[in-house]
């Protein structure tokens, strides 16, 4: 697992039923290219996040699919239309095999 | 025909004209490589995608981009100066309203960013920005 790695989300804590609202996250994770090479001159192996997915109550929202020319510290904002209360889930796969995940809950009044 | 020196040059540059456009397709950009992985080399129509970029980015590390793709199922963004010109695929589900998102993006010098879409109805979209970069974001 890669050092230092915090997800970070902000999901507004309440909506009315249908309304969409804009949800922005953040990883902290350094997104090793595998272009960049050492002081040595060797290739510093690649290790990036290579996937991300949102999720509402087990409906998917967004689902991307990351490369190298992603920056460090990946940052994603969109928008989700929120149709009752319940449960955003945030994961972000590893080229390592770690799964980081992040859950925010939002009620409808 | 009798070889003379004339003769020879006519043909020496005839022999280099075919060279050079035989070489023509090396030049052929890796991006449009990946994008033709996506599309299957399907035409490409314009209009309902937009990208948002900063027309000069002083640093290639960190570039925003936010796209807007109303109808669209599947967003792909490429850098063309790019070593690997892949950037990022965005799949959009249900329960998103405006297909729209915004990100972060390295880019190694000035260049442009190509947004492909893929509409509901299997067609394909296609817009680009170009962005013109200070420093670039690749290492080295």
């Amino acid at each position: 697992m890669a050092k230092g790695v915090k997800p970070r989300v902000k999901v507004p804590k309440t909506a009315s039923a249908g309304e969409t609202i804009t949800i922005k996250t953040l990883i902290s994770h350094k997104m090793e290219s595998g272009q960049r090479k050492d002081s040595d001159g060797n290739a510093i192996p690649r290790s990036i996040i290579n996937r991300f997915t949102a999720d509402f109550n087990g409906e998917n929202v967004i689902d991307v699919t990351l490369e190298p020319a992603i920056s460090t510290n990946p940052y994603f904002q969109f928008d989700s239309v929120v149709p009752e209360s319940g449960d955003f889930k945030f994961t972000w796969y590893d080229d390592d095999g770690s799964v980081y995940e992040e859950t925010k809950s939002i009620k409808v009044g | 025909m009798k070889l003379t020196r004339r003769n020879m040059i006519a043909i020496s540059s005839g022999a280099a004209v075919v060279a050079s456009f035989g070489a023509m397709p090396a030049f052929a950009s890796l991006a449009d490589d990946a994008i033709a992985e996506i599309t299957g080399g399907a035409e490409m129509g314009e209009g309902a995608l937009t990208i948002t970029a900063p027309e000069i980015a002083e640093n290639g590390n960190t570039v925003p981009i936010s796209f807007d793709a109303p109808g669209a199922v599947m967003v792909a963004l490429f850098a063309d100066g790019n070593p690997t010109p892949k950037v990022a695929s965005f799949k959009f589900g249900k329960l998103s309203p405006s297909h729209s998102a915004s990100t972060r993006i390295r880019l190694a010098g000035t260049q442009n960013v190509v947004a492909v879409a893929q509409m509901e109805d299997g067609s394909f979209q296609k817009t680009q920005a170009n962005i013109k970069v200070t420093i670039g974001g690749c290492g080295g």
